[in-house]
């Protein structure tokens, strides 16, 4: 176990701190390719923030970037296709097929292996969303190649190799892990851990269609219905431009009004730290951290949020991060930008009252003139 | 029906800290507890159990020490437990978990009747990948059903099971075959109370312990750290930021001026924001 310290010497990562050579079956696998989620119509956000990832590492590497798309024929399929294209992939690997409408693993995986073991990919990204995990477990296991899971870091090496950085220890240190002698190198990556990379206008560049060789009375498993969540916001948070959060500074469940109220003053969505959800005083999917959601808002504003590990690995994407805490000692001060060393039950609603008058039509035409 | 359940000891997290020079684990004295995730695939295992009959079996892989989590399991109502416990599993990735215990079931289906439904909890707090039970069920050729919420039925004459599992923006309702794998969501039960003779029954109970070559694993090429795919290469502290909070001055400041000082900082660094929070407010 090696330590962040400078001043040791690293040893020499990757390959060549292995002295091994990757095994001849593997020399012709090439390229990096990004797994494009797309479920009832709509491409998840995460492929894209994938793509901008994967084109940093295919550069480096000099080679291309590809996406894999799976669906059903029809126009979303070929529109997840052209925005695969406009967030940077030089082609695309694509299985249409009615089959593929709703996900279920075994079509899915038996597509997406299909495709790797014909065309070789050396890198696999997948998104780690519920489809994404499903999903690379599976096809891992059937390729026998190594699995990163969660990943908050991708780079490559001066020898090539994927160096995949992801927390461990409950989030308290980071660790590299590597799949050496194995291809594809497959690694997952959370909704909004890597930036949003800038969508481009392209035309479709080369597509390159895979059949299927699965028929449907083949697939045991069937899709009897779907139930979208009623509550739309818990959906949003995770792609919300402002968030405001509580912890458990706040005291109480009924403190958290304020926080709500807050951000229904300024347009946010809310969230809050993982032992509000414990004691039952916020749904599961309102956590924001390494086992909840991570955020990149414009604006973060915790409010009673001490600034675990945990809870920092989720929010530091945050463009602004404002820190309401009566200890000024509290961790959430060193990475913060802003901070506020007061009461939050007795400053919020200060705070919502200034938002308000500030963001008032009154002055709104103040800000105009 | 025969329902094995896989689970993990893991250090209670909560509890382990960093050494703040060393940058290395301090493990000594940490509890130890049964991964809290899998405590709901145990709890939906016994309730299947209680409804249509048969036997459960837990199995963990670990060092020796693991058959805690085993007896604890026990003293909930599982009726057999099973250690899966080798010094060439040391340093298993998942890949390497999954095939060594997807092993070990092939072995207690041998010995105790083929499993009509096995289930894992969701992940584990230390791993946190969510790997191990897709990769048994693919080594299993099991249908594999993952962030499982809710059994909604089972028939066991016609092999069929109901359930519906989270997934991306809602419930997906599913209808799949036995035998499956079944990775259970959290929150979706409650372990029970073990009763006085589950307890004593945990207490007085052998442990099945099986060795890699007890378990049937003939290739010890794909244990351990031989049979990973990935190497850890470097373990370290996250890099901390250099620049601490700019904080807003509070010493003689009523609320609402404090709260006009902060919206003010606010949008001097983000500029863009006071008219998109305006829209957004109106
Ligand atoms: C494996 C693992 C995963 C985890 N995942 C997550 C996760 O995803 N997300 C997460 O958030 N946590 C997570 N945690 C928990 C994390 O370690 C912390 O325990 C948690 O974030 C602390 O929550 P908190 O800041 O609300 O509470 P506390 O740490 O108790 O902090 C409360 C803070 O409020 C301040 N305070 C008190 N009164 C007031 C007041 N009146 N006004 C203003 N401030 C006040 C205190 O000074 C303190 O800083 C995880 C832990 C583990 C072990």
């Amino acid at each position: 176990m090696s330590s962040a310290n400078p001043e040791t010497p690293r040893p020499p990562a990757g390959r060549a701190g292995m002295k091994k050579e990757l095994p001849e079956r593997f020399r012709d696998y090439r390229h990096v390719w990004v797994f494009i989620e797309l479920e009832r119509g709509q491409v998840h956000p995460v492929s894209f923030e994938l793509l901008g990832e994967g084109r940093k590492l295919a550069d480096k590497l000099g080679v291309q970037l590809a996406g894999a798309v799976l669906g059903p024929p029809g126009e979303a399929t070929q529109n997840a296709v052209a925005e695969a294209f406009a967030y940077g992939a030089d082609l695309v690997y694509l299985v249409e097929a009615p089959l593929l409408a709703d996900y279920r693993n075994e079509p899915f995986a038996k597509a997406m292996t299909d495709l790797v073991d014909t065309y070789k990919p050396e890198i696999l990204l997948l998104g780690a969303t519920t489809l994404g995990r499903d999903l690379a477990g599976s096809v891992a296991t059937t390729l026998l190649t190594g699995l990163t899971a969660d990943c908050t870091e991708l780079d490559v090496d001066a020898d090539g190799s994927l160096a995949a950085t992801r927390p461990t220890f409950g989030g308290s240190l980071l660790c590299t892990i590597y799949t050496l002698n194995y291809r594809p190198q497959m690694a997952t990556v959370r909704p909004r851990v890597m930036p949003m990379p800038q969508r481009a206008d392209r035309a479709i560049g080369r597509v390159i269609a895979h059949k299927l060789s699965l028929a449907e009375d083949e697939i045991v498993t069937k899709v009897l219905g779907f139930l979208p969540d009623s509550q739309s916001g818990t959906a949003n948070l995770a792609y919300a431009d402002v968030v405001v959060a509580g912890g458990l500074g706040l005291g109480g469940a009924e403190n958290l009004q304020l926080v709500k109220s807050l951000a229904r003053a300024i347009g946010a969505e809310f969230g809050c730290s993982r032992p509000l959800v414990q004691k039952g005083w916020m749904p599961a999917d309102r956590q924001i951290g390494q086992t909840g959601k991570t955020i990149r808002p414009k604006l973060y504003i915790a409010a009673g949020i001490s600034g675990a590990i945990q809870h920092r690995v989720g929010v530091e994407g945050a463009d602004l991060i404002v820190a309401i805490n009566t200890d000024p000692n509290a961790p959430i001060f060193d990475f913060a930008h802003l901070g506020i060393v007061t009461d939050a039950v007795r400053f919020l609603p200060a705070l919502i009252e200034a938002f308000t008058r500030r963001l008032s039509p009154h002055s709104r035409d103040k800000l105009a003139s | 029906m025969h329902i094995v359940v896989s689970i993990k000891q893991v250090p209670d997290s909560a509890q382990i800290r960093v050494h703040p020079v060393t940058n290395t684990i301090m493990r000594q004295g940490v509890p130890t507890i049964i991964n809290p995730y899998d405590l709901f695939a145990l709890e939906e295992a016994l309730r299947l159990r209680d409804a249509y009959g048969g036997e459960v079996t837990v199995l963990t892989m670990g060092p020796p020490m693991a058959e805690d989590c085993l007896r604890k399991a026990l003293g909930y109502g599982a009726d057999r437990a099973v250690l899966l416990t080798d010094r060439y599993f040391a340093g298993s990735d998942t890949l390497a978990t999954s095939f060594a215990l997807s092993q070990a079931i092939a072995k207690i289906g041998e010995m105790f009747g083929p499993p009509d439904v096995v289930f894992t909890g969701k992940q584990t707090i230390d791993g946190d990948t969510a790997q191990v039970g897709p990769g048994i069920a693919k080594r299993l050729d099991l249908f594999q059903l993952t962030y499982v919420a809710k059994i909604a039925s089972i028939d066991l004459a016609a092999r069929e099971i109901t359930v519906e599992r989270r997934c991306e923006g809602g419930t997906q309702k599913l209808k799949s075959r036995l035998p499956c794998l079944i990775t259970m969501l959290e929150g979706t039960n409650e372990m029970r109370r073990g009763s006085i003779e589950d307890a004593l029954c945990a207490a007085r109970s052998r442990i099945v312990k099986w060795s890699a070559a007890e378990a049937g694993i003939e290739d010890l090429t794909k244990c351990g750290l031989r049979g990973s795919p990935t190497v850890v290469k470097r373990v370290f502290a996250p890099t901390p930021r250099s620049q601490k909070a700019v904080q807003i001055d509070t010493a003689e400041k009523t609320l609402r001026d404090l709260a006009d000082e902060l919206i003010g900082a606010i949008f001097t660094r983000q500029p863009a924001l006071e008219p998109e929070l305006a829209f957004e407010a109106a």
